[in-house]
């Protein structure tokens, strides 16, 4: 009779190290996700002009040096333009080629497909330095389209995954629906399938737009100094100062990105009840 | 007068039993002429025949599988036929479109637009008729008011129940006035109760508009109470067309028989056929039975009797078979004993005795006689199955 109970008692403390250690291993991986941002936020008010830590005396001019330094102005209107352009092609191009794998079987379907998600296997260096090459044959190394392209290709794989799963969790017999109502195809896709793509195709969107906006390693090969990008302007600044004004940026760079996730997560919060509301 | 078996051979469509006869003469709502339909080697339709009356409620009876849906979606134009042709109301519909078919579909999960209020789902199919705007307003209210959910069109499909989401399909479907309205299992994902509430509703929505309905379900009960005639299908094919009567009293084949209804079965030896009669020996008798469905098995050929739990009585007498009571199922308006027979196929045979008394009468253990009429009886050749 004992025997059943002391396992039974041992069990119970096992259990409870289990959860120990368990919740110490998680305490543990988001303590160092979130650590770097800690440190590099604090360090954004040291007012000595070098990167260490922690600091001696606090300061916000490394925040008045951000906004004004002109590279930087320059590189964050740059990102605007190449990112706006770039996701925005990105969407388009991914929504179709999502359209045409969910809807339609063809020859080399799978080839497509591996191509399209090629971009997430070849390293940034790679693409970067070949459209280099590439725009160094016709003379266009200096443009925004050289960079816009390179920054298509690389969000090209997400927009269209984004799609593709929205695409996929749309009941098609909504589409059978409009069309026994009456609903010719062009008709049926503008009242029934985009709008419950929106979401979709959005999320896909922002998605891209803030990985073209923080990539770095291919747009350093792809710019130049009038094209530059924030990320190759951060990098062209540390190599000659050492100063917390980077820090600073990354502050800003955090809390911008976390409003607009914020905006856009309230948009899209009515969009995420209608993909699952249809989805069986 | 009795039931039709569809012979795929005959290009001519199957005659209609006696009900719908009238109906039948007048413009086929209707008309399957041979539609084949192929997936890959699979063939999931082979050259289905079927007419349906204008007005008439048929139900497409069958398992999983069977080919019900594929038919259905080849009359809605989701699918395109591999051979045979479709007609509704006279006009040949195998080139059309689905969007000009004009024929409302209501689907089984009821595919509603997640997007739009009830108004706009039902108003849908106007609009894109180009229907105007005050005319919209007024049938897509009379619509609702049809299926009884006045003053929900500013709901979204998500905030109702199921079986408001099935009004609203329904309404959806019947606002453009199509010539024929098709249901997918539309009572599948409604509870028990709400289920047997709907299919009278429907029945008589049904009845009042009178619209050609084609109603596919795998659920026998709901087949035999709502539908003027049913098609059992199985394996791609169309097994029998008849009234409910026909198909639960003179099943052509083996599977419509056990597939509609409960059976017992009785394993027995064709004796001799003259004529319309052929006699039966079973283990502990000979009854005379319709030669219909032996047509060319031979005197001393094996063959089962089937027969329904409640043409079986317990005889006071002789009866055709014996047995002992095992036990008693109550349902309420009826209880069904189990009697365990040893010359039965599976070794019993269930006897509906309506009233409650059963179990006192023939406590468990007794002894029984069981009889039945020849009528309501019918053989088939034992090696079909």
């Amino acid at each position: 009779m004992s025997a059943p109970r002391k396992r039974l008692i041992s069990a119970k403390a096992g259990e409870r190290i289990l959860a120990i250690a368990g919740w110490s291993a998680v305490w543990l991986v988001v303590a160092f996700i979130i650590l770097p941002a800690v440190v590099v936020g604090i360090s954004a008010f040291n007012d000595r002009a070098i990167l260490s830590f922690p600091p001696q005396a606090w300061s916000t001019r490394w925040f008045a040096r951000a906004f004004s330094y002109r590279d930087f102005s320059e590189g964050f209107r740059n990102g605007l333009i190449i990112t706006a352009f770039a996701s925005s092609i990105a969407l388009v191009v991914g929504a179709g080629f999502a359209f045409a794998l969910d809807r339609y079987s063809f020859r080399g379907k799978m080839a497509l497909e591996a191509v399209l998600t090629s971009p997430l296997v070849i390293p940034h260096f790679t693409i970067g330095l070949g459209f280099l090459i590439l725009a160094a044959q016709i003379h266009a190394t200096r443009t925004f389209a050289l960079v816009i392209v390179c920054h298509v290709v690389l969000v090209l794989p997400f927009v269209m995954r984004s799609v593709y799963v929205s695409l996929r969790n749309l009941d098609s017999r909504l589409e059978l629906a409009a069309a026994s109502l009456g609903a010719r195809p062009g008709r049926a896709l503008f009242t029934v399938t985009l709008p419950l793509l929106i979401p979709g195709l959005f999320s896909g969107w922002l998605f891209a737009a803030i990985l073209s906006f923080n990539e770095f390693t291919a747009s350093l090969f792809v710019t130049a100094q009038a094209t530059q990008t924030l990320p190759v302007a951060m990098y062209n600044y540390v190599r000659e100062y050492a100063d917390p004004t980077l820090a600073a940026l990354s502050v800003i760079y955090i809390v911008v990105t976390a409003l607009v996730l914020t905006i856009a997560n309230a948009f899209l919060g009515l969009g995420k009840v209608l993909n699952v509301e249809h989805v069986r | 007068m009795s039931a039709e078996r569809i012979d795929p051979r005959e290009p001519v469509s199957p005659a209609v039993s006696a009900p719908a006869a009238d109906a039948a003469a007048r413009v086929a709502g209707v008309q399957i002429d041979g539609v084949t339909k192929r997936f890959g080697d699979a063939t999931a339709l082979h050259e289905a025949w079927l007419k349906i009356a204008d007005g008439e409620f048929m139900t497409l009876l069958g398992p999983s599988g069977c080919g019900k849906t594929t038919l259905l979606n080849l009359i809605a134009g989701f699918l395109e036929a591999d051979g045979g042709e479709i007609f509704v109301g006279g006009r040949l519909m195998t080139e059309t479109a689905p969007y000009d078919r004009e024929i409302g579909v209501v689907f089984q999960n009821y595919a509603l637009f997640p997007h739009m209020n009830v108004a706009k789902n039902v108003g849908y199919g106007l609009r894109m008729r180009g229907v105007g705007k005050r005319e919209i307003d007024t049938r897509v209210a009379e619509a609702l008011a049809l299926v009884k959910l006045d003053g929900f069109g500013e709901r979204k499909p998500r905030q109702l129940s199921g079986g408001q989401q099935q009004r609203v399909a329904l309404a959806r479907a019947l606002v453009i006035r199509p010539k024929v309205l098709l249901l997918d299992e539309p009572f599948s994902a409604l509870d028990k109760n709400l289920r047997g509430a709907m299919q009278v509703e429907l029945k008589e929505i049904q009845r009042r508009l009178g619209v050609t309905t084609i109603f596919v379900t795998h659920d026998q009960s709901e087949a035999l109470s709502m539908s003027d005639r049913i098609a059992v299908m199985s394996q791609g094919r169309i097994r029998q067309v008849g009234t409910p009567d026909e198909i639960y009293r003179r099943p052509l084949d083996p599977f419509v028989a056990s597939f509609v209804g409960d059976v017992n079965v009785l394993p027995g030896r064709l004796e001799r056929r003259i004529g319309e009669t052929a006699t039966v020996l079973i283990a502990e008798g000979r009854l005379s039975v319709s030669a219909d469905t032996l047509e060319g098995i031979a005197p001393g050929a094996a063959v089962d009797l089937f027969v329904r739990p409640d043409a079986v009585r317990i005889a006071e007498g002789e009866g055709l078979v014996s047995g002992t009571v095992a036990t008693h199922v109550y349902q309420g308006s009826h209880v069904d004993v189990l009697v365990d027979v040893a010359a039965a196929r599976g070794g019993r045979v269930t006897v509906r005795v309506p009233g409650h008394g059963a179990s006192t009468r023939w406590p468990v253990g007794t002894r029984v006689s069981l009889d039945f009429s020849p009528a309501d009886a019918v053989a088939f050749a034992s090696d079909v199955s």
